[in-house]
């Protein structure tokens, strides 16, 4: 099935669709093979990237003169589309975590950081990964703790991060500090560098999904870090923040649709094989329904999702939108994804069948970018309230 | 020297196909197309022969109609500097199709000509022999290694039971086959600068050929579907049934 590609064409042209063939091929050869075996070793190799990198996905919404094709929204979902075929979430979000940390150091980074950060992860030698939230908190981002005080041409860093995405294997990490007073007035972006004297990483974190991916906590003790890292103005990191998310959150749109996608995919298959009371149970009305809702549900979040993503395309800052979408497409991802494991019945709850991970990585999607509860506050704050 | 590359749009190798409701062949509509494997592998073994320095130009072409210039921007993304659009609305047959090649053999003066050496839809493998035959060329087909060295090319290929090398002299033609190489992606940077590379259409009387068919398909029917199995009790019944239901025995 490519309903992806056959619904809303008009979002996508000739180039995106040769470049969705692809990625596709890329994730037939290159990880469908392995991803049973990564999922439980809780890591796909790193030359991975370097490999994504030739095939031109990391450089997909980058400049040009660092080695990427230039902007292009719908070229990013459609790389993330045909990677979520892989059907490992963990492994999309860890081999994408450049997708968060590289575009503040894009966008607001110095001359000389841009140099020497881009060119590097969007090759695939390099790691990205973004470093925001803390023990203490993580949707609270206006009152993170990590404190960075100049001194001289340095800052000196104190405090720790944790659920960070591509934690441990990063080369560089974009780290929101406290430079100013408390508030999000006192918030700026860091970029520090792994191996900075000071900066250690911890163990890799255990995760109920998203195996495929290192997730690790990052220590900060007496850390100092050039004041040439600082990526955009100092106080100014709560808005970098704040925009970066935007992209984000439409990443994590197309990692539910996605999931949804494939749960109601493996889904239509198995109803047409599985047998119950002497009949496939796809002829049952209850099982039929059942997937006519979940085919509905998808479609109209994708399409929403479309719709935003051309927005955000054509210059616009849906803030609210966006957390509409984010919000629509989890509780659709949620659903199908736990209609699917009903549907299997045991073999959904069991780690051969692909809607068991599909549900375990679905759950994270209504948390990580932005909870669930904060986009309802974005939205209600956009509407007056 | 010119490399010259017909490659051919088919039904994408993972999509099931469907039989038409009337028997009249495969049902085509809303059907995920590509280009056929064997002509992506030959697509690559041009390009790498022109990373070695041994071929200065590729040309890639092929008989279809206007969709079909996806496959050709495809080739010139994989590699190929231009690439021509024989612009028709017929199935053309191998036969047709080797005419053709050849009046663009005549036009173009290849050194060599590397296709597929079947396409998976029709699958009749003749297409490159055809060509060799008219053009008068040599014929390495089926190969699984070649090698071009001093206005020669050396090619292996895989016969029942072993490989056989061949050496013919240019221009020549070879097929490929599976093992000969594993194409690369069409990578996004060279997507985008394929976009830009010439693609010339021209219609089958710009090369004084027909693709009016020579051969009428009769009949399409898909393969029998499988019934389903049964258990035996013992060895005994089984050999039985093998001997007198199943014939094999």
């Amino acid at each position: 099935m490519s309903a992806t590609s056959d619904l809303g064409k008009s979002y996508f042209n000739e180039t995106h669709e040769q470049m969705r063939q692809t990625v596709r091929k890329f994730v037939e050869r290159e990880i469908l093979p392995y991803v049973d075996e990564w999922e439980e070793a809780g890591e796909f190799p790193r030359e991975l990237y370097k490999k994504a990198a030739d095939a031109g996905i990391n450089g997909i919404g980058y400049p040009e003169e660092f080695g990427g094709t230039g902007p292009d929204v719908f070229m990013k979902i459609v790389a993330s589309e045909e990677l979520m075929r892989s059907t490992s979430g963990g492994l999309v979000a860890g081999l994408g975590s450049l997708d968060i940390g590289l575009p503040p150091v894009v966008k607001w980074g110095s001359d000389e950081l841009k140099q020497k950060v881009v060119p590097g992860v969007l090759s695939g030698e390099k790691i990205s990964a973004l470093a925001i939230t803390e023990p203490s908190g993580g949707s609270d981002v206006a009152n993170l703790k990590t404190r960075a005080v100049r001194d001289g041409d340095d800052y000196i860093v104190n405090g720790s991060k944790t659920f960070i995405t591509s934690g441990v294997r990063a080369d560089y990490y974009t780290v929101a500090v406290r430079t100013g007073d408390s508030g999000f007035g006192g918030v700026s972006l860091l970029l520090i560098e792994k191996g900075t004297p000071g900066f250690s990483v911890g163990r890799k974190l255990r995760k109920t999904g998203w195996w495929a991916s290192d997730t690790a906590e990052l220590f900060f003790e007496d850390c100092r870090v050039p004041a040439a890292n600082l990526i955009g103005p100092e106080n100014g990191g709560f808005f970098c923040i704040m925009t970066n998310f935007l992209m984000e959150r439409l990443m994590l749109c197309v990692m539910a649709n996605m999931t949804a996608q494939l749960a109601l995919e493996a889904c239509l298959d198995y109803v047409k094989e599985r047998e119950a009371f002497g009949r496939k149970i796809g002829q049952f009305q209850v099982t039929r329904h059942k997937l006519a809702e979940m085919a509905t549900q998808v479609d109209v979040s994708r399409e929403y999702t479309y719709r935003i993503a051309s927005r955000i395309e054509a210059g616009e800052n849906c803030i609210k939108e966006m957390s509409m979408a984010k919000n629509f497409a989890t509780s659709v991802s949620d659903r199908v994804t736990y209609d699917a494991v009903q549907i299997f019945g045991g073999m959904g709850y069991m780690r051969e069948s692909v809607v068991e991970r599909l549900s375990r990585d679905n759950r994270i999607l209504a948390i990580g970018g932005g909870t669930y509860e904060i986009m309802n506050e974005v939205i209600a704050k956009q509407l007056g309230l | 020297m010119k490399v010259l590359v017909p490659i051919k749009r088919v039904v994408d190798y993972n999509v099931k196909v469907r039989v038409k409701a009337d028997n009249s062949g495969v049902d085509l509509a809303n059907v995920k197309m590509a280009m056929n494997p064997f002509c992506e592998i030959a697509v690559e073994e041009a390009v790498r022969l022109k990373e070695k320095g041994v071929v200065t130009e590729i040309i890639a072409v092929t008989i279809g109609n206007k969709a079909a210039q996806e496959q050709l921007r495809t080739a010139m993304a994989l590699g190929a500097d231009r690439s021509i659009l024989v612009e028709t609305e017929e199935d053309a047959q191998p036969l047709a199709i080797a005419k053709a090649l050849k009046a663009l053999v005549d036009k173009e003066s290849p050194d060599l000509v590397i296709l597929g050496k079947q396409a998976i839809d029709g699958d009749n493998s003749q297409t490159g022999q055809m060509l060799a035959a008219l053009a008068g060329m040599p014929q390495g087909t089926f190969a699984s290694e070649v090698n071009v060295a001093d206005g020669k090319v050396k090619v292996t290929r895989e016969i029942d039971g072993g490989l056989q090398t061949v050496e013919l002299s240019l221009p020549a033609v070879v097929t490929t086959d599976l093992r000969l190489n594993e194409p690369r992606y069409a990578s996004l940077p060279n997507i985008m600068k394929a976009k830009k590379k010439p693609l010339e259409v021209i219609s089958a009387a710009d090369l004084g050929v027909s693709f009016a068919s020579s051969t009428k398909t009769l009949k399409v029917e898909p393969p029998a579907e499988r019934s389903a199995g049964i258990k035996v009790a013992s060895v005994a019944e089984l050999v039985e049934k093998l001997k007198n239901e199943a014939k094999v025995i």
